[in-house]
């Protein structure tokens, strides 16, 4: 039956009558995506691993030798390295963190009986709509100590945001939370709107308080739509390279990926940064691949 | 012990008025069914009495207590919901524990409490499966559980055996009435099907349009319906009605069906109670049960030649149709009592079973032959 769909295609469309066969059409949509994704995905991933055994440099002509996992042996030796995954880690932590807190408490404040909802919730999704260096440029200038809204809204007068290295990390969290919590919020929302009425009037029946019906009853049933922001955030946010790039350049704010840009393009060390690469790669696999399987044990209930 | 008593309830949902001036108390220990028809106002009130809804008017009181401006979570009222609205992410043992552990009951009192009603309920095998691996029954079963386990002031059920298959919901009535008598807490249980009211209540609440129609023991509303919304909600197969002229002659009343040629045989006492209850003719409708209608094969003193119809045979006994003039009387007879339709039978209406309401507003003249 299957193939019969596949290969038969309605003979009056136009797509027969121009002599397409459902296969030619199939290849047409079909091989410019795999082409694409080949050429600029596929073929990068197989032969930055290679280079990661090598110590080429992309600056000189100079060949490149095989050193074997010297690369990889170097840097997890590297303290330095340790203290940008370290920084990493905080801003995940916080910045995760502080959306999921943001975006789900919008949702609760919203998945109730309030006028203009929609429109509400269409502005509060604006943020995540821009463009990451967009949101950056403004944002900096927001912090800007002198004439920035920020430190005149609220009253601090010349405080340096960016400027000052152990704010400068929560800065550039704070505009991801302002960034990112309408997605948080976006899903919390489904979450919640598909928990039935019902269960929260059993609740009541019960005598469940408050907090005991948000933890007992809200929390558990969005769980696992909240688990899923929560990975894409947490893959995004250990990434980041953007907003922290264009913010500040202070060493407290060096984020894996931003150490990762510098040891490639102004440091010309090709092969070492293939390496760095593979390493957060397999660490973004690992921290998703913990959340995936916490998601699955949810799911089964 | 907790009396439940509803003085002048009026609840509106936006411009429609789903309960009008509803007044009832309900004593301790009792099982009160609220019957009626969807839309008749019967899970909005128990809905109210619970909490979950806010009425306009009136007061529900609890044990003398008004509550309804009381959350439903400080009424202490058991809801058994039509839908279980069992917590899918919970195991049957942590869904029946809910409502202890809310009330951060001790651990091992509520380890005992469960393992108590799961016995009663015969659920002891489910408790660790969750509500999604369960059957209809089962659910309900936890359902009922949940309610029982913190021994509630009153239970409340909204339908608790609708969603269920014939053979089931048979199985579940009974075991509600076990409980209700081993547990004897008042109960309130809403239904549309009136033999689930009848077999289940110690009294049935009518309602119809959000208007208290009757109550009574399941026996009273049966026998004595108050009007002719009761008369035909009530017993199957309907009640037949009829519009009907009472005339005397003879010493004797006659009843004619509307363009019947013969008129049914009456005691004599019918038109003197009728003219005492103010009806008049015209404005006169008869009501009498299947088993009122009596059918006799041959011609006999005081019955009516009538043509039997459709013959339904249920087994236990026959339904039959029988025309009365351009009316159909349907009669109860025994099982193959008359063998085919078409067949030429007398028919008599049992004076003691007759019911005659007022056409015009339907209410019950309340006569007893």
């Amino acid at each position: 039956m299957a193939t019969v769909v596949m290969t038969s295609l309605d003979s009056k469309s136009r797509a027969a009558s121009r002599g397409l066969s459902d296969i030619k059409i199939r290849n047409l949509f079909i091989i410019p995506t795999i082409l694409f994704l080949i050429v600029f995905n596929i073929f990068p991933l197989i032969y930055s691993l290679g280079y990661s055994f090598t110590d080429f440099r992309a600056s000189t002509n100079a060949p490149a030798t095989f050193v074997g996992l010297q690369n990889y042996r170097e840097l997890l030796n590297d303290p330095f390295i340790w203290a940008n995954f370290a920084i990493t880690a905080k801003y995940v932590i916080v910045s995760v963190t502080g959306q999921v807190v943001v975006g789900f408490g919008t949702a609760m404040l919203l998945n109730r009986e309030i006028p203009f909802k929609g429109l509400i919730t269409t502005l509060l999704l604006l943020p995540m709509m821009l463009s990451m260096a967009v949101v950056g440029l403004f944002w900096k200038l927001l912090y800007d100590p002198s004439f920035g809204i920020i430190n005149y809204a609220l009253g601090l007068g010349s405080f340096e945001w960016l400027a000052n290295p152990d704010m400068a990390l929560y800065a550039v969290a704070i505009t991801d939370i302002w960034m990112w919590s309408p997605f948080v919020m976006l899903l919390s929302l489904a979450g919640l709107s598909a928990v039935p009425r019902h269960l929260y009037e059993a609740a009541a029946i019960d005598r469940a308080g408050p907090f005991y019906t948000f933890f007992r009853i809200t929390l558990p049933l969005v769980a696992p739509i909240l688990m899923i922001a929560i990975i894409f955030r947490t893959m995004e946010a250990f990434k980041t390279f953007d907003l922290a790039y264009i913010l500040t350049s202070q060493p407290t704010t060096e984020v894996i990926s931003i150490r990762l840009y510098k040891m490639a393009f102004q440091e010309w060390q090709t092969g070492r940064s293939c390496a760095l690469a593979y390493i957060v790669l397999i660490m973004v696999l690992a921290i998703t691949n913990i959340y995936v399987k916490y998601l699955n044990r949810v799911k089964e209930r | 012990m907790t009396q439940i008593e509803l003085r002048g309830i009026e609840k509106h949902f936006g411009a429609v008025q789903v309960i009008k001036n509803l007044n009832l108390a309900i004593a301790d220990n009792e099982f009160i069914v609220l019957l009626g028809q969807s839309g008749c106002g019967k899970t909005t009130t128990l809905r109210a009495i619970a909490g979950l809804e806010t009425i306009d008017e009136g007061d529900i009181l609890i044990d003398g207590r008004p509550v309804q401006h009381i959350k439903a979570s400080h009424r202490d009222i058991a809801f058994v919901f039509q839908s279980f609205s069992l917590y899918p992410h919970m195991t049957v043992f942590e869904n029946i524990a809910f409502p202890l552990r809310a009330m951060r009951g001790n651990r091992t009192d509520i380890e005992r409490e469960v393992q108590a009603v799961a016995k009663t309920l015969q659920i002891t095998h489910l408790l660790a499966k969750r509500p999604s691996a369960l059957s209809g029954g089962d659910m309900q079963r936890v359902a009922i559980g949940r309610a029982l386990v913190r021994r509630p002031k009153a239970m409340l059920m909204d339908e608790p055996i609708g969603a269920l298959d014939a053979k089931l919901r048979e199985e579940m009535r009974a075991e509600i009435k076990r409980l209700h008598i081993k547990q004897g807490s008042t109960t309130i249980y809403v239904t549309h099907d009136q033999v689930e009211a009848m077999s289940l209540a110690d009294r049935i609440v009518v309602m119809h349009e959000g208007v208290l129609q009757q109550v009574g023991t399941p026996h009273e509303v049966y026998a004595r319906p108050a009007n002719m919304f009761v008369a035909q909600f009530v017993g199957s197969p309907v009640m037949n009605m009829t519009e009907v002229t009472v005339s005397e002659d003879a010493g004797h009343a006659r009843v004619l069906v509307r363009g019947a040629p013969t008129a049914f045989d009456f005691p004599s006492s019918l038109t003197a109670e009728l003219t005492a209850a103010g009806a008049e003719n015209g404005n006169l409708t008869l009501g009498v049960r299947p088993e009122g209608v009596l059918v006799s094969r041959e011609a006999r003193e005081g019955f009516v030649p009538v043509e039997a119809h459709i013959i339904e045979p249920l087994g236990s006994h026959d339904i039959i149709d029988l025309q009365v003039g351009a009316q159909m009387l349907r009669a109860r007879t025994k099982s193959g009592f008359v063998p085919r339709p078409g067949e030429a039978v007398w028919a008599r209406i049992n004076p003691a079973q007759a019911h005659f309401f007022d056409s015009s507003t339907g209410t019950s003249f309340g006569i007893r032959l």
